[in-house]
């Protein structure tokens, strides 16, 4: 529905919390998968017409889109569009259909046997496939939710709103064309709010309000600053937000400025800045020279893909990726190698830190996490895991002292509690170096640091023997104030600024400087300006933000006084 | 109908990855502009599958180098499985068929 055809209606604001800061004006484009759960199965005959009306409204589409597409894009949705005129396909679903279940479950259930099919497929090719059908799957239940394809793929300009954002689908998404999101569900701190802020984009979450009576297409104003979207906005409104966009342009234009330079103080003293990796495909974008090294990579994303389901055999940038011959199909060690000694490689000399698995949690791995915890963030987590799996651990151990030969490699734990448990990690290292040289393949024992990020390590950080020390503040925080990070009932006791939290970053900070340990930070807390006072405050020297806060990170130390040294 | 006319042609599998989308795409195309009834397997297969049906020769999965074998039954057997034979043979390139047929449009 194009914005001539709407009846002009009254500006609305709803309101959320910011989980990545930012401006957009645009339109709306409203994910309608909520829809989907909402729907109201009808009887066999009407859900096989539903399901009819589905397949051929989606074919007609496909069809129109193929005559535009590219050659490469039309021979995808050629093969769509014979996928969906092959009875083969659909008359399983018409089967479940007539024996009850709702046309969306039957078409999924039908087509993700062809998913699953394609995906054990031992060749890339065909394991690609995979996308293909997922995509025609979304097609079909987007028809079955009534919504227009448009909905799915957000255009030039849009702004999507969504009931949830999982980090699967934030990641399909094109975030230059899309310039940010609202969603209901969510929080500030959970994993989709640390993508959005490693990319820049705006995010709102926990949006309040009638999410479902928005219309694509909707012109609105997005304030990932103060959590608000305004919708069909006013005139003055309009022209409100146009003169914020310009200031927050200037000022980023001014951030910017600080990126070729070393950060240091209004008093001249230095910090050292460096990124997070979440996802080395980010790294084409910036510039070693912009920060000081790399302080977290998360290894993550070998052993996740792009839905968070496991490896589907393809890196997010759409290649196929051979290596999944480790442990229980795991990526294996070559594989890991290949990517560590790429980030060695984009660092130039720069220190690399990175993190060993972080599964657990929020972050289930199927096939290693355990599948009965009640309280996972408690649960066996970060090293706990790697420790109880030192066959996968092992892996990852070897890799990283391959790649440490190519440059300043250093290893990271997660979730340390107790002495004994670096210990454990420092002799399995050890084992993973000897075993190297013993094959006679090119290795160097990194550093081994750890997280801190557990309180009870906070506190007696002194008993560790470790090479450096990273505070992770989004789970220390998390477990200092016993509020979940995801949750956003309890978004206001999730308070970085609590002083049980500042107390502890002051102690490890302190304990550092006097045993001459590198400290550093890298959770969300360094990469918000108005937190970053309190940490230069608490001593620390050295963070870890997010690429795209580099800037502004920069520029909020060269404004900040100095003070404690 | 007693006396349905029937056919079988082999030919060897030369694309480069093998019958992956397109060819798929156009063969299954192909096939549904006869009305016999038109199969295709591996040659070492046992089980002969539908050529009218994406879903099913893609499942195959026919890597390259492999051979071919179709089979058809139906008034036009004969024809389908020369114009099979000869698509696979152009290696799936336009044009491989009589001109005209859907399989050589793109």
């Amino acid at each position: 529905m194009t914005a001539e055809q709407r009846r002009p209606r009254p500006e609305r604001r709803l309101t959320g919390q910011s989980a990545s800061p930012g401006l957009a004006a645009g339109r709306l484009v409203v994910d309608r998968r909520a829809a989907l759960a909402e729907r109201v199965a009808g009887t066999p005959a009407e859900e096989r017409a539903a399901l009819d009306a589905a397949l051929a409204a989606a074919s007609e589409r496909i069809a129109d889109l193929a005559g535009d597409a590219d050659a490469m894009g039309g021979e995808i949705l050629e093969f769509q569009l014979a996928l969906l005129e092959d009875s083969a396909l659909s008359d399983p679903a018409y089967t479940m259909i007539d024996d009850g279940a709702p046309a969306p479950d039957a078409w999924a259930s039908a087509i993700d046997a062809q998913i699953d099919d394609y995906e054990a497929a031992g060749d890339d090719y065909f394991r690609a496939r995979a996308d293909d059908l997922r995509d025609l799957k979304d097609r079909v239940l987007a028809r079955l939710a009534d919504a227009e394809d448009g909905d799915r793929v957000p255009g030039p300009d849009s702004i999507l709103v969504a009931a949830d954002l999982t980090p699967s689908r934030f990641l399909e998404i094109d975030w230059i064309r899309c310039l940010g999101a609202a969603v209901a569900s969510g929080s500030a701190s959970s994993h989709v709010a640390m993508l959005a802020r490693a990319r820049g984009v705006p995010l709102v979450v926990g949006l309040d309000g009638d999410i479902a009576g928005l219309e694509t297409g909707a012109p609105a104003l997005l304030d990932a600053v103060d959590g608000t979207l305004t919708v069909d906005p006013e005139a003055e409104s309009e022209h409100a937000f146009a003169g914020r966009l310009a200031a927050d342009e200037a000022a980023r234009a001014e951030q910017a400025a600080y990126l070729d330079r070393p950060a240091a103080t209004a008093a001249g003293e230095a910090v050292a800045v460096l990124i997070n990796v979440d996802d080395p495909a980010l790294l084409d974008a910036v510039d070693p020279g912009h920060c000081d090294g790399i302080g977290l990579t998360r290894t993550e994303f070998l052993f996740y893909d792009r839905d968070g389901r496991e490896r589907d055999g393809r890196d997010r940038d759409g290649r196929d990726r051979d290596g999944r011959g480790g442990v229980d199909g795991l990526p294996d060690e070559e594989t890991q190698y290949r990517a560590y000694a790429r980030l060695v490689a984009w660092a130039e000399g720069r220190p690399v830190t990175v993190r060993t698995l972080d599964a657990g949690g929020d972050k289930p791995l199927p096939g290693l996490t355990a599948e009965d915890e009640a309280d996972p963030f408690l649960g066996l987590r970060g090293l706990r895991l790697s420790l109880a799996r030192p066959d996968v651990f092992k892996v990852q151990l070897r890799a990283l002292a391959r790649a440490a030969v190519e440059g300043p490699l250093k290893i990271m734990v997660p979730m340390v509690t107790a002495p004994e448990e670096m210990a454990e990690a420092a002799a399995l290292l050890d084992a993973a170096v000897s075993e190297l040289e013993a094959e006679g393949v090119a290795a160097r024992r990194p550093e081994l640091g750890m997280m801190v990020e557990v309180p009870a390590a906070a506190l007696s950080v002194d008993r560790f023997d470790a090479a450096f020390f990273s505070i992770g503040s989004n789970d220390l925080v998390q477990y200092v104030t016993a509020a979940g990070r995801g949750n956003r009932h309890v978004a206001r006791v999730y308070d970085p600024r609590h002083p049980a939290v500042l107390e502890l970053i002051a102690r490890v900070a302190s304990h550092g400087r006097v045993a001459g340990v590198e400290v550093s930070l890298c959770g969300d807390m360094a990469g918000d300006p108005e937190l970053l006072g309190l940490l230069l405050d608490a001593g620390l020297r050295t963070v870890s933000v997010a690429p795209s806060a580099l800037a502004r990170t920069k520029a909020a130390i060269a404004a900040h006084g100095g003070g404690t040294g | 109908m007693s006396e349905e006319e029937t056919a079988e042609g082999r030919v060897l599998l030369t694309h480069e990855v093998g019958l992956h989308a397109r060819p798929s795409v156009k063969l299954t195309k192909l096939a549904k502009t006869f009305a016999a009834k038109v199969e295709v397997r591996a040659a070492d297969a046992e089980a002969w599958t539908d050529a009218k049906s994406i879903v099913k020769v893609m499942a195959l999965k026919v890597p390259q180098g492999t051979e071919l074998e179709f089979r058809a039954a139906g008034a036009d057997a004969d024809t389908a499985v020369e114009r099979l034979v000869r698509l696979v043979e152009a290696d799936f390139e336009e044009g491989s068929g009589d001109g005209g047929t859907e399989a050589a449009a793109s």
